[in-house]
């Protein structure tokens, strides 16, 4: 268990709701929630999470943290945002959802090897360091992700879908060296930290 | 026919009639087969000209009886206004032209059927005399509200502001009832117009307890009379003059009379002790009813537990404990307002035990009633109430506090809670007297073969059951010492359209003695059971009926020498107006009579009769209707409609357009409990092809105005098929239909179906 997953364990030991509300992206607006189900019935991948977001609220009002932040239901929600469009409470639910992501990953809680989160960090490796996404980079740490044999494997697989990027000039081999970025790196790099202090600050003001 | 009697006819040629129809032919069926003494042609009735036409008619020539051959009697009733004259009107524009399609085809059809309801409303008007009022009693402006907590003070506030005066009755020792008790009230307000969702919006909260305010209100008006410590130990007489003995808890009495009564005798609080599973023997187990008084005792500080004195810091609250459910000793009906009552006390603790104090309430389905209702609610989840949906299986103690054992509903799974407190949601139970009708209820549950056997047992499980119920107005009817109960102890109303109105004329229900209420509904209640009494005291003293016949005059005669003492009459008249007299002959107590007629119909031997609806008034509009032979291929359909659903409807249906059978004739009845059997016989007789009778629903949910007619007339109509038999005709020719307001594109089909029917058994025999 990371320190601030026990920190926070002992901080709001009476109430998951609270410690929803007060560190997770748009948390406060769980307890709007008046469970009709709308949300659910309206997502496409519904079916095929563990909880589906009704649910999700239902379980964080029950107290069931562990459950909750463990889960990968959160880290399925495609941002389609058919939930928000339909739900009569206007609960900003894609936003809950990804907040409750990031929240997990904050706290070190989310499942091994789960791929949407696996996916993001590479995703933001990747284009933290040139303030672009190099497809060709981010394929390779795709496909290499699992060590270097299901690496090839993978590659294999998708031989013909690398050829018609570079054809269609979607993708260059030259980009394995270096590749380009943006003009200011540094600045996107401070951009970003502003913002992460922004939504820190917020936060904070939530306690 | 008396020399004395004029009689005159008008037809409208407006609204289309006159392009549809052929005037001058309506006008000489009404004089030739009609036999009226004159009759005019006017091509807009109801305009200021055609009613002073009617209005000089009457004036000058004398005419004491009009037949108006137009609109729907539902039409254009201000302007075709005339108390001074019997009149009846033949239904033109929605009941022929509207009705029928406008084509060549139709025409010769169309007009037989105008013509065949102007023979009907002058044969109708034949047999009508000018109701008069009995000239029986006066206006007595004094009502008698008995109950003294919100419900009644608002009632008896109401009536004095309207000018009349009122004696209040109350049981205990102290006005408020209930309400004086709590500790604050459920919000009356929505949030504003505007407020969005959001998670820092302005929503309702509970509101500072004011019935302080009411009382004292009560006190100073120097209309109002207020009895404690007193209950009503006898009530006797009728609307205008009831008489009520004033009891007080010593003994001495006071005898008042009144015009009209409000019961506000509001509810008691279900006993938990039902509810050993949910731990109500624990002390930290508390009924919501008791959570007032802590909440109470606690004033703006921390609510404490019962048990040792410890602040609560965390509270869950069991809905519907004991409430819908079919277990022995629960209630079998939902309080409604439980869900409010929790959210409120659940903001007590937010409020007072601080926001971090845990309040969670378990509910099965959670339902917030009322203005303030869903913004009430989601000012629970805004101060971090926890709304969970589970279904507590058990109660259990451990020392201090309680754990709760529930399903959730949601996951799916077993959960305990621990909390200091747990709080039962229980419902409420009306404070009504024994039901009159509970025998005649239970029986009617029972097949009709079984009830003359089941007689005795069931009497004395009634009796048993009764047996510790105190009655509340302890009624000097024949019929019983209280108001009839419509189900699980709740009084009489008519739910849909007459909300206050109980079986017993002039004696309105008000409040939770009538439905589970919060203050909120209460008090927009009695202030309705307030304008219902009024109303009733003032039509009393007129002489004319209260609802849904208001302004009737008529009320039921009967023929001494012919009455068999049969008691049909007194057992089945649904509003207990019929009491005996020394003789044993039934006795007919003019103001309760809410002039339905059931008794009319009842009566095998016809005695009973209206001024303006009787045996006669109806079975000549059978009569007169012209009966084509058989080989004309022109059946006759008789449709008897109840003119407060079935009729409209029908009206309804031919304003939108919907085609009604060329063979029908349509005649409204008061109530199908007057439809007596002599006319179904009479119409048989006499070459009818079907009959289609159309009245409101019964039963439990029953929508009649007048409660039991149409339980009564479907009850007679069972026989039927015997009668009909005896005549060798075929029992499907005669039907009877629940038909409700809303039926305007069902109604015009029951008819159809009629006319299906008849092609396949064949036409009458009976035509001449
Ligand atoms: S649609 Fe909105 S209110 Fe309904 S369950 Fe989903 S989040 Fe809750
Ligand atoms: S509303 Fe009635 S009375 Fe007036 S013109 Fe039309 S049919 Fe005639
Ligand atoms: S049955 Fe109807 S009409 Fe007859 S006395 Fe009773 S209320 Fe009056
Ligand atoms: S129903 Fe007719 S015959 Fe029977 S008691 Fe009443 S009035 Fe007399």
């Amino acid at each position: 268990m990371s320190d601030m997953n026990t920190a926070m364990v002992e901080k709001y030991r009476n109430s998951f709701l609270k410690e929803v509300e007060a560190n997770v992206e748009e948390g406060e607006w769980v307890k709007m929630c008046m469970q009709c189900g709308v949300c659910s019935g309206s997502c496409p991948l519904g079916p095929h999470w563990a909880h589906p977001p009704q649910e999700i609220f239902m379980m964080i009002r029950a107290g069931k943290r562990e459950e909750v932040l463990a889960s990968d239901s959160m880290w399925m929600c495609t941002s389609c945002y058919n939930c928000i469009v339909r739900c009569p409470r206007e609960l900003p639910i894609t936003h809950i959802m990804h907040g409750l992501a990031t929240y997990a990953k904050k706290l070190g809680l989310v499942p091994k090897g789960q791929a949407t989160a696996e996916f993001s960090q590479i995703f933001w490796n990747n284009m933290m360091k040139k303030g672009r996404v190099n497809e060709l980079k981010l394929g390779l740490s795709l496909y290499f992700k699992d060590g270097f044999g299901q690496g090839i494997k993978n590659a294999m697989a998708n031989q013909k879908l690398g050829m018609n990027m570079m054809k269609a000039k979607r993708m260059s081999a030259a980009e394995f060296f270096g590749g380009h970025g943006i003009k200011d790196v540094s600045g996107l790099q401070k951009m970003i930290k502003k913002a992460e202090e922004i939504e820190a600050a917020k936060l904070e003001a939530n306690k | 026919m008396a020399d004395d009697k004029k009689f005159a006819g008008f037809v409208c040629t407006g609204c289309g009639i006159g392009d549809r129809l052929d005037a001058g032919q309506l006008e000489m069926t009404a004089t030739r087969d009609g036999k009226m003494q004159s009759c005019v042609q006017h091509e807009m009735l109801c305009n200021k000209e055609g009613v002073q036409l009617i209005r000089d008619t009457i004036d000058n020539d004398g005419a004491t009886h009009i037949m108006i051959a137009a609109c729907s009697r539902r039409a254009k009733v201000e302007a075709f206004s005339f108390p001074d004259v019997a009149m009846s009107r033949a239904n033109l524009r929605e009941g022929v032209i509207w009705s029928r399609p406008d084509t060549d085809e139709a025409r010769e059809t169309t007009q037989e059927m105008a013509d065949d309801y102007i023979r009907m409303a002058c044969a109708e008007v034949k047999f009508m005399t000018k109701p008069t009022p009995s000239g029986e009693q006066e206006l007595n402006k004094n009502i008698l509200v008995v109950g003294g907590g919100v419900t009644g003070m608002t009632a008896a506030l109401e009536t004095a502001a309207a000018g009349f005066k009122v004696h209040l009755v109350e049981k205990t020792g102290a006005l408020g009832g209930w309400a004086a008790k709590w500790h604050k009230r459920i919000p009356y307000r929505a949030a504003a117009a505007g407020v969005s969702n959001g998670t820092n919006v302005d929503l309702p909260l509970p509101i500072d307890n004011n019935v302080g305010e009411m009382i004292a209100a009560v006190e100073a008006s120097d209309k109002i009379t207020v009895h404690l410590n007193s209950t009503v130990t006898k009530t006797s007489g009728a609307p205008g003059r009831f008489s009520a003995d004033i009891t007080t808890e010593s003994g001495s009495t006071a005898t008042e009379n009144f015009g009209a009564i409000v019961q506000a005798s509001g509810w008691k609080a279900f006993d938990p002790s039902a509810l050993a599973y949910l731990g109500s023997s624990n002390a930290d187990v508390v009924t919501n009813v008791e959570l007032e008084a802590l909440a109470n005792e606690a004033g703006d500080g921390p609510i404490k537990r019962p048990s040792d004195g410890k602040e609560v810091k965390s509270v869950v609250f069991v809905q519907n404990a004991g409430q819908a459910s079919k277990e022995e000793g629960h209630l079998p009906y939902h309080s409604g307002i439980g869900d409010l009552i929790s959210i409120k006390q659940a903001l007590y603790f937010k409020d007072q035990n601080g926001k971090d104090c845990d309040t969670t309430i378990l509910f099965d389905n959670l339902r917030t009633p009322g203005a303030a209702g869903e913004d009430f609610y989601r000012s629970g989840q805004q101060q971090m109430v926890i709304f969970s949906k589970g279904k507590v299986s058990e109660v259990t103690s451990s020392g201090s506090g309680a754990t709760v054992n529930f399903k959730d509903l949601i996951l799916n799974e077993d959960v305990k809670l621990d909390a200091d407190l747990v709080v039962l949601d229980l419902g409420m139970v009306p404070n009504s007297g024994p039901n009159p009708y509970a025998v005649t209820d239970a029986l009617e549950q029972l097949p009709y073969e079984e009830r003359d056997k089941k007689l005795a047992e069931v009497e004395k499980q009634v009796a048993e059951a009764s047996v510790s119920i105190e009655s509340i107005l302890n009624l000097d009817y024949r019929q019983g010492t209280d108001l009839p109960h419509l189900v699980n102890g709740f009084t009489d109303s008519h739910f849909i359209c007459f909300p206050y109105e109980t079986r017993r004329s002039g004696i309105y229900a008000a409040g939770p003695v009538r439905r589970p209420m919060d203050i909120k509904q209460a008090q927009d209640d009695a202030t309705g059971a307030a304008m219902k009494a009024i109303q009733a005291a003032v039509n009393a003293g007129q002489g004319s009926a209260a609802h849904p016949r208001v302004g009737d005059l008529s009320y039921p005669k009967f023929r001494k020498e012919g009455c068999t003492q049969c008691k049909r009459c007194t057992v089945e008249c649904p509003f207990g107006a019929i009491n005996e007299d020394e003789q044993r002959y039934p006795m007919f107590n003019e103001s309760r009579c809410r002039r339905c007629g059931t008794c009319m119909g009842a009566c095998p031997v016809r005695v009973i009769s209206f001024e303006n609806y009787s045996i006669d008034s109806v079975g000549q509009q059978i009569k007169n209707v012209d009966i084509p032979d058989e080989f004309d291929e022109k059946p006759r359909i008789l449709v008897l409609a109840c003119e407060n659903d079935a009729y409209p409807a029908l009206d309804q249906a031919a304003m939108s357009g919907q085609e009604i059978s060329a063979w029908a004739r349509v005649i409204p009845v008061r109530c199908l409990g007057s439809v007596s059997l002599s006319w179904i016989t009479d119409s048989m007789n006499s070459g009818y092809d079907g009959i289609v009778m159309m009245g409101c629903q019964r039963g439990k949910d029953y929508q009649c105005h007048f409660v039991r007619g149409s339980t009564m007339a479907a009850e007679r109509m069972m026989k039927v098929g015997d009668t009909l038999q005896t005549l060798n005709l075929e029992p499907e020719r005669v039907v009877v239909h629940e038909v409700a307001i809303t039926d305007i594109e069902r109604a015009p089909r029951l008819i159809k179906e009629m006319e299906e029917v008849i092609e396949k058994v064949g036409m009458s025999p009976f035509k001449f």
